[in-house]
Parts: structure tokens; sequence; C-alpha cells
């Protein structure tokens, strides 16, 4: 199941071209580009870990597609993500925030019910690849 | 939240039959970067031969990719080689502009660092700041000042290794991100060169600063002044070549350096002299101009070093 999380998701892949240009919009409206990973894709999961430091001062985004590469020779087989925050506000807000990179099997989501007193019932929706343990994700 | 995301880049055109090689000279605008290197810059003409012949190197390039002749993006990373103040880093902020009039750069900017810059003090730091380095001139051009100071050979275990490394990496698999040029002294940069055989095949275009003649200085003494709105008088003037004269044999000569290091000590000197001697009102040409007496007071005319001058440092500019 192909996540859908994010601007683009239901285009095919972004080439690495396609990802520069994104990221220098970004970067020309002052915002700050950063790389982000995860094995849990859970879309209630907003903490994905961060591939270094948002930048700040690189005026041409081919350096965010570098660490993007760079991050991809780290963890291919993850999630990964571009974001782009905007301070201007005098806070961090997420403007842009798109997926770059998959795990070439995706195993999707299952839903879980949970049966409360009273015939009640509880849904809930749990990413396959977590049930293994982390680091074991996606082979 | 509302985003417009720039347009996804249209599909390849179709490649026209013919390149009108004038006109795309003319569109470029390198003209007018060939000019100010002509005006701003006084002598360095075998410098400015090879910066036309590298603009007319890549306006070709161009032509034969649009005609879809050549794909690949040419090798653009140069040496600059020669002694102190000779206009490397002057020249390479021209050269960055070329590149990006030309299109070879997306953006066109200058990052000037040395090793500290690139070489970190302890294990793993020198891969995140020579990235951090790296990242910051894509889309611009990385000039690198005395770049040899990377490669230590009397420490295997030098960290310059490392920086070196990942600059070899990017030079080649990012040309179309970024141009690096590195700079120094001829004869340190060939046998840098010698030890390091991976730069000097990647770098296509060396390209040697010769010192400037003692004409060439007191023209850009002149230059100089003129763009500060200060003028020589007659007796400054021939004060000045003879300060050039003597400069040049003593230590720590830096050409155009000293020269511009010798004017700012004159302009202190005038207003120290207009302090204690003026009387009445000055008028502009009082407050303007260099006397004989403000360069004849230098340190340079009884054999010495100027007491007052900059720290050697400042060879990093
Ligand atoms: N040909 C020249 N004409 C006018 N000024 C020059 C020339 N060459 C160098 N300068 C001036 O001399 C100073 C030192 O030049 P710089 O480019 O820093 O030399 P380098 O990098 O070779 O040490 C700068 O202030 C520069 O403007
Ligand atoms: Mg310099």
């Amino acid at each position: 199941m192909r996540l859908r999380q994010g601007q683009y998701s239901f285009l095919p892949d972004l080439s690495d071209d396609d990802i520069r240009v994104q990221a220098q919009y970004a970067i020309d409206k002052g915002w700050a580009v950063s790389v982000e990973y995860t094995d849990d894709p859970h879309p209630r999961n907003s903490f994905w870990e961060m591939w270094g430091h948002p930048m700040f001062d690189t005026p041409d985004a081919a350096a965010l597609v570098y660490e993007v590469n760079e991050c991809r020779k780290a963890h291919g087989a993850k999630y990964i993500r571009v974001l782009a925050f905007d301070a201007s506000a005098g806070w961090e807000s997420i403007r842009m925030s798109f997926i770059v990179n998959r795990p070439a099997e995706e195993p999707g989501f299952r839903l879980v019910r949970q049966e409360g007193e009273g015939r009640m019932i509880r849904y809930t929706i749990e990413s396959y690849a977590t049930r293994e343990p982390e680091g074991a994700r996606y082979a | 939240m509302t985003t417009e995301p720039a347009a996804p880049q249209t599909g390849p055109q179709t490649a026209p039959q013919t390149v009108d090689l004038a006109a795309a000279y003319e569109a470029s605008g390198v003209r007018e970067v060939l000019k100010e290197l002509d005006d701003t810059m006084i002598g360095l003409a075998p410098v400015k031969q090879r910066i036309r012949e590298t603009a007319s190197l890549l306006l070709v390039d161009q032509a034969r990719r649009q005609l879809g002749l050549a794909t690949e993006t040419p090798t653009l990373h140069m040496s600059f080689t020669g002694n102190p103040g000779t206009g490397k880093t002057t020249v390479a902020l021209k050269m960055a502009d070329l590149l990006h009039r030309l299109g070879y750069v997306r953006k066109g900017h200058l990052v000037t660092v040395t090793r500290d810059d690139l070489v970190g003090q302890y294990i793993g730091h020198t891969a995140p700041k020579t990235k951090e380095v790296l990242k910051k001139a894509m889309g611009g051009v990385l000039f690198i000042d005395e770049a040899y100071y990377l490669y230590r050979p009397e420490n295997e275990r030098d960290y310059g290794q490392e920086a070196i490394e990942i600059l070899l990496q990017v030079m080649e698999n990012n040309r179309d991100d970024l141009v690096v040029i590195l700079a120094g002294y001829a004869d340190r940069m060939d046998r840098f060169f010698d030890s390091n055989p991976g730069f000097r095949s990647r770098i296509a275009h060396h390209i040697e600063f010769p010192d400037y003649s003692n004409e060439e200085l007191l023209k850009i003494a002149d230059v100089m002044l003129t763009e500060q709105n200060y003028t020589l008088d007659p007796a400054a003037r021939t004060a000045m070549a003879d300060y050039i004269a003597a400069r040049r044999g003593q230590p720590h000569f830096a050409n155009a350096r000293s020269i511009r290091n010798a004017l700012d000590r004159a302009r202190l000197r005038q207003a120290n002299r207009l302090f204690n001697e003026a009387a009445g009102p000055l008028d502009g040409t009082a407050l303007s101009t260099i006397a004989g007496a403000d360069i004849l007071a230098s340190r340079v005319f009884r054999g010495g070093l100027d007491v007052d001058r900059k720290p050697a440092k400042e060879a990093a500019e």
C-alpha cells in the first residue's frame, strides 16, 4: 500500500531534479529545508528522525538534494521526507512536506478493533511494519 | 496553508539546427563581465586572455549542447596560482559572475575558505565541517585559499585527508552544482598536485597570476585612490613610485595588497597632517590630496617594515 502523506504523494516518485526545484522554491521563500527519515510511518507519528540540521544558509537547493542522497545511503530502505519550515511568524511552521524515498515493500496498515463495555468498539490502525522491532523493519 | 510550488520542468525541446554564437554572446552578458574585468583590473594580460578563452569555450560548449552534440557538463574546476596580492580572490569573484551568466552555476556566489574552515579538530569533526561548506557553496564557486595546507604528509593521521576525499567526491559527482577554485603559491600548488593526482585530474583550467610591475602597481594605486575620491599630488606620485621600488625588495611584499595597505596608512598620515596644520577652513581639494610627505614618512624609506603594518593573517583575505 503506497503511503500517501504530505504533498505529491499521489504523483509518481519525484526525481532528484523535481526535488531540487521544489526545495529551491522553499529556499527562495526564505524557508529552512531539512531531511527526515523513519521506519514508523503511522500518520500520527510526527516525530521522524532528523537527518542533520535544517539548512538555513544554503542558497542553492543542490545542497538539499545532496543530503537526501546521503540519507538514502544510510537509510535507503526507509521513508525519507523533505520539510520546509517558515520561521517568519516567530515560530517554526511547516510549509511543505513531501516524501522522497520509500521502502521497496510497503505493507501498509491494519485496522484493529477493540471491543469495550456494552459492545462498544474502538478502532485504531497499526502499521504492519512496526510489528518488527526497530531496525528490522522493511528488511 | 497555501503553497504554490514551482512548476515542474517541461520536457525536452526539439534541438535547433543552427546556433548564432554572436547573439548568444550578447544575450549572455559575458561582454559586461569581461569589460568590467578590463576596466577595474590593471595589467593581468595573461589572466584576462585565459578568461576570454574560457568564456569562448563555454559559449561553444553551450551551443554544442543546444545542437545535441555534447551532453556532459564540462569540468570547470580551476587553480589560480600566484603570489599574494596578485588579484586571485578578486578575479575569482568575476569568474563566479561569468559562470553564472553563462548558466554553469545557478546562483553565482563565491564562498572563500581556508583549511581551518574545512578541517576539524577531532575525529568526526571534519566531514560535517567540509560538507557544510560545500553545501553553502553549491550553486556558486568555492574558493579554497592556500589549498595545499589541506595536505600534511608529515602527519599520516591528519584530518585534512578526510576533507580532501570529500572534496574530490563532490567535485566529481556534483559538477553541475558547484565549481571549485584552488588558489595559492605556484610552487606549493605544483607539489600539492604531485602528491594528490586526484586533484590534478579534476582541474581543467590552470591560471597563473604574474607579479605586477612597478608601473602597474603605481596605476593600481591610482585606481584605488580614485575609487575613494583621493588623488596623489605630483610629489606624492614620485614618492609612491620610489616607495613601490623600495617596498618590493622588503619582506612580506604582497603586490597590490601592499599598495592598498600603504595607501591606508598614507590617508591616516594625511588626516593627521591636516589636523595638526590646518589653520582655517579646508576645501575638498585639501581633504582629498595626498602629499609627498604623507608617503615619505613611511619606514619603507628607512629600509624597514612599517611597525604599524597589519598582521600577516590578512594574507588569507
Ligand atoms: N589588477 C588589479 N587592479 C586593481 N586592484 C587590484 C588588482 N589586483 C589586485 N588588486 C587589489 O589588491 C588587493 C588584493 O587582491 P586579492 O584579489 O585579494 O589578491 P590575492 O587573492 O591574489 O592575494 C585587493 O584589494 C584588490 O582589489
Ligand atoms: Mg586572496
